[in-house]
């Protein structure tokens, strides 16, 4: 397995190494020690490769993300995973702000907490957060699914489009025009589904609630005008 | 004989006006502001207000046709490895599939690759119509993060991320239900017919020291390839100018308020921003003041109509244009040959702006399949490349009888300003004299 160690080798070698796996390459495993709080580490991943950092990262980790699987063993700076569109990311500790922004696809795992604004813009990724999140998470959340076992922050899905949002602690407070919605069977299974795949064996997709979209400022009305 | 005092002519206030109290009247009637496309409609300062010297004794000008007068322009070549070069420094400004029929965006590229230059995308995403049709094509990386992916970004031949856009700078966007197509709506991942908001800021970043980060991500996604561009519209051009050259741009996008827009609130298109003229010394200034001038290239856009307009720009410290507006007239927005039916929409040829509702007789700014069918993508990009060669020829005129063999010798010196407005915001001296506001020696 080729290891990058990030005190002695510049971000540049490790991406471009990643991106240059035609299909078949045989290496398809990667080691990354030493990242320190890098930025921008493993992203734009564009096979079925697997990467393991040992350490914390920064900003971007595993960002825009298709196909690979990446494990931080550490925990991740702001806007990890973001605009993911396949495949999985795994982060054993806690996620700063922004994560999974504007993913399109694939599963973020966050086994710590995740802050604020996590699951911004949303456009079909899922997320599985083993803590809580922060305030905001979901703004403007379009498709795909939020799975948190913890807490919501304020403001939760605010704007929200049509992202299921799954809580089993306790919301703050909803954003506007996002509302607690029936638990209908077909969302128990998908959430069991999300659970397994996260690899949570210790919550019960009944004890979570949903959250989604009122749906009433999908066309502008004047008379709205105080939520916005 | 009866004496009769005179009356009092009636008086319309100056404050008040006949369009003032229309839209007063709108707006009770219909409790919405006022929607709609392109930019500003106020007189501002603007580079009519400026005039070329021409050569004189102490400067001899070039022979017309014959010495040459090289227009080309490479953007990005501070970091990227692939930087652009392009004939002319006219490109084409970012407007969206969505915004504008698929037709429409193929007559930009069509014509954009003949010219020899670049077109851009807009928020939406990038379709494979445009890309085909695109010799050179810039990537806009927006708030909305609508369609952005990395094989768009890998097929991309530079990337723009948009802070702002001088029609709004500080607004987001707003696509109406009207103009959701099936496609728009599966492109954008969003239900058909809802209106569809466009962020008004970045979701995973906040200010200068995250956009250096964020450049560093889309620089490592694209192996430093592509050139990367700051958008950013015309509010504090010097300060905006200089964090886009801390943020490691390539290339600053300074669009100026009469840039236009697919839909915004007039109130904003009118009230928010600097006029493009009052916009370029001050980019110009960060740019000098950072030993950047010439090595991030600075594209201006808003209100660009001829080639002086280009001219004019560069002459002020500007390495390429961009048009938008001018463009889409080009391809035949607001022809007066479907007066007929810009009168049935309640407007006429030339004032039609409501972009928005997706009703364009001309077939550019709709989704409507059949309006969208009038536009003829060859022949109107065939209209827009003669459009853009007649450009570059009039600024190459000038620059000739200004003595420069190439746009970029045009200089600040080459100019003179007809009122005090201009001469402060251009720095060049009121014709006549050699002061300008805010010089010494008044």
């Amino acid at each position: 397995m080729p290891t990058f160690d990030l005190s002695n080798t510049p971000l540049r070698d490790l991406n471009s190494a990643l991106h240059r796996l035609s299909a078949g390459a045989n290496d398809t495993a990667f080691e990354v020690v030493n990242p320190r709080g890098s930025h921008a580490v493993a992203v734009g991943i564009d096979s079925p490769v697997k990467v393991e950092i040992r350490g914390s990262v920064g900003y971007y980790c595993a960002g825009m993300n298709d196909g690979g699987t990446v494990t931080v063993h550490g925990s991740a700076g702001p806007g990890v995973a973001e605009n993911m569109m396949s495949g999985t990311v795994v982060i054993e500790g806690d996620a700063s702000q922004y994560a999974g922004a504007t993913g399109q696809g694939g599963l973020l795992v966050i086994k710590g907490n995740a802050a604020s604004r996590c699951g911004i813009s949303m456009k079909g990724i899922d997320i599985v957060v083993s803590g809580s999140i922060g305030h905001m998470s979901a703004f403007m959340g379009q498709s795909g699914h939020l799975v948190v076992l913890g807490d919501a922050g304020d403001a939760l899905g605010d704007s929200i489009y049509e992202a299921k949002l799954f809580v089993r602690g306790t919301v703050k407070s909803l954003g506007s025009d996002c509302i607690e919605k029936e638990m209908r069977p077909e969302h128990l299974e998908k959430l069991a589904e999300l659970l397994e795949k996260a690899g949570i064996a210790d919550a019960r997709p009944e004890e979570f609630k949903r959250f989604g979209s009122a749906r009433k400022l999908y066309n502008f009305n004047i008379d709205n005008a105080d939520a916005y | 004989m009866s004496y009769h005092n005179p009356h009092t002519p009636p008086r319309k206030s100056a404050t008040f006006d006949d369009a003032t109290m229309a839209e007063i009247r709108r707006a009770a009637a219909t409790g919405i502001y006022d929607i709609r496309g392109a930019g500003t409609k106020r007189k501002v300062p603007h580079f009519d207000d400026l005039l070329f010297l021409g050569a004189s004794i102490s400067r001899y000008p070039l022979e017309g046709y014959r010495e040459k007068c090289d227009t080309t322009v490479t953007l990005g070549t501070r970091f990227a490895r692939k930087p652009i070069t392009l004939k002319t420094p006219i490109t084409i400004a970012g407007m969206s599939f969505g915004a504008l029929s698929g037709n429409a965006k193929e007559a930009l590229g069509r014509g954009a690759t003949i010219a020899g230059t670049s077109t851009t995308t807009g928020d939406g995403g990038m379709t494979n119509e445009e890309r085909g049709h695109s010799q050179t094509l810039v990537y806009q990386y927006l708030p909305s993060r609508y369609g952005m992916n990395p094989r768009d970004l890998r097929r991309a031949d530079a990337i723009e991320v948009v802070v702002g856009q001088g029609a709004k700078p500080g607004g987001g966007g707003m696509l109406l239900g009207q103009k959701i197509s099936d496609r728009v709506a599966n492109m954008r991942n969003l239900p058909k017919g809802i209106d569809q908001r466009s962020a008004c800021r970045h979701p995973d970043w906040t200010g200068p020291d995250d956009l250096e980060i964020k450049i560093l991500e889309l620089r490592e996604i694209t192996d430093w390839e592509k050139p990367i561009y700051i958008k950013v519209g015309g509010a504090r051009p010097y300060y905006d100018t200089a964090l886009a050259v801390k943020a490691g741009a390539d290339v600053v996008v300074l669009d100026g308020m009469q840039g236009g827009t697919a839909a915004t609130q007039d109130v904003f298109i009118e009230n928010v921003g600097m006029p493009t003229l009052a916009c370029i010394r001050p980019a110009v200034q960060a740019l000098q003041d950072l030993g950047m001038h010439r090595k991030v290239q600075l594209i201006v856009s808003g209100g660009i109509r001829s080639g002086a307009d280009v001219a004019k720009a560069m002459a002020l410290g500007a390495d390429a244009v961009a048009i938008g507006t001018a463009a889409l007239v080009a391809i035949g927005d607001n022809d007066p040959k479907w007066e007929a039916e810009y009168q049935k929409l309640g407007t006429t040829a030339g004032a039609y702006d409501d972009w928005h509702e997706g009703k364009d007789p001309a077939g550019i700014t709709t989704q409507d399949p059949e309006l969208a069918a009038r536009l003829d993508p060859v022949a109107a990009g065939r209209r827009l490349a003669n459009y853009l060669k007649v450009m570059t020829l009039e600024a190459q005129t000038i620059a000739r009888a200004c003595g420069k063999n190439h746009l970029h010798n045009l200089e600040p010196e080459d100019l003179c300003a007809l009122t005090m407005e201009a001469a402060a915001m251009a720095q060049v001296p009121l014709a006549g004299t050699s002061w300008y506001p805010g010089k010494a020696g008044f």
